[in-house]
């Protein structure tokens, strides 16, 4: 996993909120492999006309927002399904961080475990960020270590849970972490089926 | 003396392999479901070359891209390869896959109750927003992404952080023709769409107590509607006749020392909670969405929002769910044509959700065409026993085979852009149901009552043979 220390890159101000991810990746693009790529279906039905042309007033449709790494969001950004897919558009798109004032739970952790900082500012933070933004060119310095984003003159805090802080200043993969405990699961899972052997399935595999 | 405990703590300490310095939790995993949609995950596993660490605790069903009708040839070669990919991997890993032509296939979330395989006290997972669902038997029950999948698959563990906690207690009694279903959106209204964002949700009160299993399911099943990282209702009576007889539940002095345990799963007296909300049934109501978020619900007796003039940011967000709902604010919800109905989904597709769209639908005709397509093939064949299929298709409805179906449209069963759908299901985001699809969510009787008289109505004015 990539790691996430500073970020100097453009922000896209997208405002809005409950952006679900169903938006964030319509279900028709998901049968795909990621390997084509999923950039391209980021917010595809609010960025695309039916005939494939940019939609006129939208954010990302706007050229100077083509380079954005950080989008900037309403409330309960990411809520909804828990496809990771949403995450791999925005990743694949180039988005590095998002900030808003809440996220999905689910969206939240998947994001995490692909080096992707949800941040969370109060309402009013991502206010004051949106209307900075046009006036420094939409520049913003992203700081994991201080938890702050700079617009300007203007310092803003952000929260994110320490855990995924530390496992994204790290790179962390949950997986290598996890594998340390080997023994304890294999003894979790022996005194568990000696204690309660109804947890498990009755029929077993081959049922 | 150690502090009362709630059901969920007991559920969380009952999982706890290692516990980190930082708070998070390494937490064995006791079921694991993998649908046509976990392919990232699998690949996953393959990259590190890695063995499925149990596959006698991971079951695959073949529901979210699965045709409902003339399933023996799949058109779409992409989800034929997806739904072949899953039988691959069920037999290189040699885990139970409920395929295509299994005769218990049908929806993950309707299937793993169904069978036994959901359980109180267990704790139970799947890349899949809905496993909130599988709470209502009293287990831990929650969605997670690919890359979580893909830890499940390698290690039967993950980690987490403890939720905090919340209950809803809903106190009184429901009225009659109000369902699980009102209850939900009442609720997701209530706290909005990021309200138990965090928490793990319990339910409690008379109201929950006196709900069937099925309506306990879409109750759980709608709370991560409302943002919840888990919901559960404790289990009691109605759970354990629920469990007795299914294939994969235990049976005989096994069930017996389950049902001791179970009986433990009970959140103790002075147990505090980080927030509480306390409903009065009697104030529940039928409802109906109107908006593009599940939080936009209001009784169907009621009309479309005004924007408020003096909140800038809502009068926007207003004028932008009305724009792609095609509604007019003031407008009166029951005025409101639509142009089909769906009942099916994780949510509303049990058998008791198909009588009661069945006891609406008896004797009459639906003015718009609509699907109904059961939770599972069993609950189809149930259903058939019954002659509810005879009902729907004597009303002018679609009797389709089990899946996801138009809940997420991702098999081809889609909402056309601009069409207006009453639907059973669990969410009205922008393009759900298809591309343009404006989505109204309610009951199964909600919906029936929709399609005979051809506008969003109130089910409470259509007399059916229950009264
Ligand atoms: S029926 Fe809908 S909500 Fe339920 S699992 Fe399928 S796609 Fe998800």
């Amino acid at each position: 996993m990539e790691r996430f220390t500073r970020l100097e890159a453009f922000a896209a101000p997208l405002g809005l909120a409950n952006v679900d991810t169903d938006q964030l990746i319509p279900a028709r693009f998901m049968k795909r492999s990621r390997a084509e790529g999923y950039g391209q279906f980021l917010l595809h039905d609010l960025r695309f006309e039916a005939d494939g042309s940019p939609k006129p007033g939208f954010v990302l449709s706007d050229p100077r927002h083509a380079r954005a790494k950080v989008l900037v969001a309403g409330r309960n950004f990411g809520t909804g399904s828990s496809r990771e897919a949403a995450v791999y558009a925005l990743w694949d798109f180039g988005i590095r961080c998002v900030i808003a004032p809440s996220f999905g739970d689910i969206f939240a952790s998947n994001a995490v475990k692909n080096g992707l900082l949800p941040a969370v500012m109060p309402e009013s933070g991502v206010e004051a960020l949106m209307e900075a933004l046009p006036g420094v060119g939409y520049a913003v310095a992203v700081d994991l270590e201080a938890c702050t984003v700079r617009c300007g003159d203007l310092a803003l805090a952000f929260s994110v849970d320490p855990v995924r802080r530390l496992q994204l200043l790290n790179g962390w993969d949950d997986i290598d972490l996890t594998r340390r405990h080997l023994p304890e699961i294999a003894a979790f899972r022996e005194a568990r089926l000696a204690a309660q052997p109804w947890t498990m399935p009755r029929l077993g595999a081959a049922g | 003396m150690s502090a009362p405990r709630t059901l969920f703590d007991k559920l969380w300490d009952s999982h706890v392999i290692t516990q980190r310095e930082d708070g998070e939790a390494l937490l064995w995993v006791d079921r694991h479901f993998v649908h046509e949609g976990s392919h990232h995950a699998f690949r996953k596993l393959d990259e590190k070359a890695a063995p499925l660490a149990e596959p006698g605790l991971t079951f695959g069903v073949a529901d979210h891209y699965v045709p409902t009708r003339n399933r023996h040839v799949i058109g779409d070669k992409e989800v034929a390869g997806m739904v072949d990919r899953l039988s691959a991997n069920a037999a290189r890993h040699g885990f139970r896959l409920f395929g295509l032509d299994d005769p218990a296939q049908g929806i993950v979330h309707v299937v793993g109750p169904e069978q036994g395989l959901t359980l109180p006290g267990l704790l139970i997972v799947c890349g899949d927003s809905h496993t909130s669902t599988h709470g209502a038997f009293g287990a831990y029950a929650f969605g997670i992404g690919a890359s979580e999948v893909a830890h499940v698959l390698m290690t039967q563990t993950l980690w987490q952080r403890k939720p905090k906690r919340m209950r809803v207690t809903v106190s009184g009694m429901l009225a009659p023709h109000i369902t699980a279903k009102d209850l939900a959106l009442h609720v997701i209204a209530r706290i909005g769409a990021n309200g138990a964002q965090g928490h793990a949700l319990e339910y409690d009160g008379s109201a929950i107590t006196a709900l069937s299993m099925e309506g306990r399911l879409t109750l759980c099943n709608m709370s991560i509607e409302a943002g919840a990282r888990c919901a559960m209702v404790g289990p009691d009576e109605t759970t354990f006749a629920w469990v007795r007889g299914r294939p994969y539940a235990p049976s005989g002095a096994d069930l017996d020392a389950a049902i001791e345990s179970w009986r433990g799963l009970t959140t103790e007296p002075g147990s505090v909670f980080d927030r509480e909300v306390a409903i009065e049934a009697a104030e529940v109501v039928p409802i109906v969405t109107w908006g593009v978020s599940p939080e936009d619900a209001l009784p169907i007796t009621g009309r479309v929002p005004m924007p408020d003039l003096a909140d800038p940011a809502r009068a926007a967000y207003l004028a932008d769910a009305l724009g792609y709902m095609g509604l007019e604010p003031g407008q009166k919800l029951s005025d409101v044509a639509i142009d089909r109905v769906f009942i099916g989904s994780c949510t509303n597709a049990r058998l008791e959700d198909l009588r009661a769209a069945a006891a609406v639908l008896e004797g009459r005709k639906a003015r718009v065409p609509g699907l109904v397509s059961p939770g599972s093939s069993l609950v189809k064949r149930q259903a058939e026993a019954e002659g509810l299929d005879r009902i729907f298709i004597a009303a002018g409805l679609d009797w389709a085979e089990s899946g996801c179906s138009m809940c997420v449209g991702m098999n081809g069963d889609l909402v056309g852009a601009g069409e207006r759908c009453a639907s059973t299901t669990n969410r009205n985001f922008r393009g759900r149901q298809g591309q343009g699809a404006r989505t109204h969510l309610m009951s199964p009787a909600m919906v029936a009552a929709a399609a005979v008289t051809g506008r969003l109505a109130d089910v409470r004015d259509l007399p059916t043979r229950e009264g």
